[in-house]
């Protein structure tokens, strides 16, 4: 039992308890805020795997960003709280249904796995101190330059689709 | 990993926070002095000789204040905010090297709390945690006011962040590095800012953006909002919001002397001569200090000069005029590092801030003519 291990286990209660949180939060600005959290402890586990730069551009992208525009949108709506409301009578069964049909899946996958191989090294076992910003940038740009490149494209088109949808018409009062 | 090493990085976490602690009591003493004789005022002179005194009394008279806590607030969030504004500004100076690696008592002792190789991206992503704690603040406090300067601070972070960002990658494509330490080695002949002076001057505005201060202090616009996101907070909460905003602007302070103003090593004439870092290095967080301190002038200054931007030419001005500008900034620094690489000429870097100035001009010569036209005006 060494000590990244006990730190991978800490970490799991912590990710599990605050994605718990957040389906479970009345307030939406509290669920928001269950899933920064989240963010945060599925970063650290990209530092535990010895991937610096991911880590800190999950935090940056999703918790530092995205997740502020979220609170942003939910404040302005002022849509902090959720109203008991109705529920869809088909949508509990079919939840459940689907949520049984993934448990069966994963656990059917892990089942697979365990046969052949392990399923992953244990935690911390080969750090890939390797990762650093050149070697990733060398391999963005030359062996997945296509993807790159294609998914470059679609975030430039989402840009445009936002700025098209905002732009005001001359004469028309926002 | 020693009980040795342990111990050492707790002491420099402990002397780095408890010098931010009392750097803020003194930027306050330090702001409010400069201010009154740019206002042709004496300032605090009250309580001890040259009103040396006086952080100390603030900080006995908002301890004694009532804490007040409004009827319809989220207590629990209301309560959180100003710690989760404090730990960011604390937290932020970990990668900032104070300066050389000292030999004392046999040991090599590093001048800086951790040396992470994206370092830079560090500084980005504690910074853009740094919005939670204001508008939760804003929101916790159940107030139209605060609300809307929670509102808008998150805004004008976000925007600004990007061309925060973009100002680093010149950087670090001229140290060819994300670490603090080796972008300060790497500016042992020049100084980025001679290399980048348009990325220089985009990143103060942006910094003076991301912590909020004047002319960009749109959250706590007093003639439109009272006081923003803090209106509702009294006592020793109200000085945590405060001392957050003040280490902020000593961190922000530290980092561009790092990354722009050689970090702990010497002024150019001081080179090669027995005052220069590689020669005595305890005189590196001298240096650092003396930089810092001469970057909260120029914070200051610019708070007594300038007034308020009006809140839509302020996301206008970051979107449309430093984002583009940075962009440009990165595709002439990438260019000339390549012709430099390629003709084997480092005289060629010399173009990097040649071309960068004349886009800088260009982009001033166009906002001032886009400002002169009509229908802007009446916007």
């Amino acid at each position: 039992m060494n000590l990244t291990l006990i730190l991978f286990y800490v970490l799991a209660v912590a990710a599990v308890a605050t994605a718990t949180g957040l389906l479970l939060s009345r307030n939406s600005v509290y669920a928001a805020l269950f899933l920064v959290l989240n963010f945060a402890t599925v970063a650290i586990f990209y530092l535990l795997l010895g991937a610096p730069f991911i880590a800190l551009v999950q935090v940056t992208v999703y918790a530092g960003a995205i997740m502020v525009l979220f609170l942003f949108v939910i404040m302005l709506l002022g849509a902090e709280k959720l109203p008991r409301g109705q529920v869809l009578p088909w949508q509990r069964p079919l939840a459940i249904g689907l949520a049984a049909l993934l448990l069966v899946e994963a656990g059917f996958l892990l089942y697979q796995r365990l046969q052949t191989t392990a399923i992953l090294a244990a935690p911390g076992a080969e750090l890939n101190t390797t990762a650093t910003l050149q070697t990733l940038g060398m391999a963005l740009f030359n062996q997945y330059l296509l993807p790159f490149e294609v998914t470059s494209i679609l975030l430039l088109v989402a840009m445009i689709g936002a700025i098209v949808l905002t732009k005001q018409v001359k004469g028309e009062q926002a | 990993m020693n009980f040795a090493l342990i111990l050492e990085w707790l002491i420099k976490a402990i002397v780095l926070v408890l010098l931010l602690l009392g750097g803020f009591a003194y930027l306050t003493l330090y702001e409010r002095k400069a201010l009154a004789r740019i206002q042709m005022r004496v300032g605090p002179n009250r309580a001890g000789p040259w009103g040396i005194l006086q952080p100390i009394a603030d900080a006995v008279k908002l301890i004694f204040k009532e804490e007040l806590m409004p009827a319809q607030a989220d207590k629990l969030l209301f309560f959180l905010a100003p710690v989760v504004t404090l730990v960011p500004a604390l937290v932020i100076t970990a990668v900032v090297p104070w300066g050389p690696t000292l030999h004392v008592f046999g040991r090599d002792i590093t001048l800086y709390i951790a040396d992470i190789n994206v370092g830079v991206l560090y500084i980005m992503s504690v910074a853009s945690i740094a919005v939670y704690g204001i508008v939760l603040a804003g929101w916790s406090s159940n107030n139209k006011y605060a609300m809307m300067g929670g509102l808008r601070s998150t805004a004008q972070m976000i925007s600004y962040e990007i061309a925060l960002g973009l100002s680093f990658v010149g950087v670090i494509l001229l140290a060819g590095s994300a670490s603090m330490t080796e972008i300060v080695t790497a500016q042992k002949s020049a100084w980025f800012v001679l290399l980048q002076p348009v990325g220089t001057v985009i990143f103060l505005i942006a910094t003076l953006a991301e912590v909020n201060r004047a002319p960009f202090d749109m959250p706590e616009a007093e003639q439109e909002l009272t006081a923003g996101y803090h209106s509702e907070y009294s006592g020793m909460k109200f000085a945590l919001l405060f001392m957050a905003e003040y280490d902020k602007m000593i961190a922000i302070c530290s980092i561009a002397a790092t990354l722009f103003f050689g970090g702990y090593r010497e002024f150019w004439f001081l080179s090669n001569t027995i005052l220069s870092v590689d020669r005595t290095p305890w005189l590196g967080p001298i240096y650092i200090f003396i930089k810092i301190f001469v970057l909260l002038f120029g914070m200051i200054w610019v708070r007594a000069t300038f007034p308020r931007i009006r809140y839509d030419r302020l996301m206008a001005f970051g979107w449309k005029v430093m984002l583009p500008l940075s962009l440009a900034l990165i595709f002439i620094t990438a260019t000339f590092i390549l012709l430099a690489q390629q003709l084997n000429n480092n005289l060629l870097l010399a173009g990097i801030p040649v071309v960068s100035l004349l886009v800088g001009l260009a982009a001033i010569v166009l906002v001032n003519r886009m400002l002169r036209r009509k229908e802007y005006a009446r916007a």
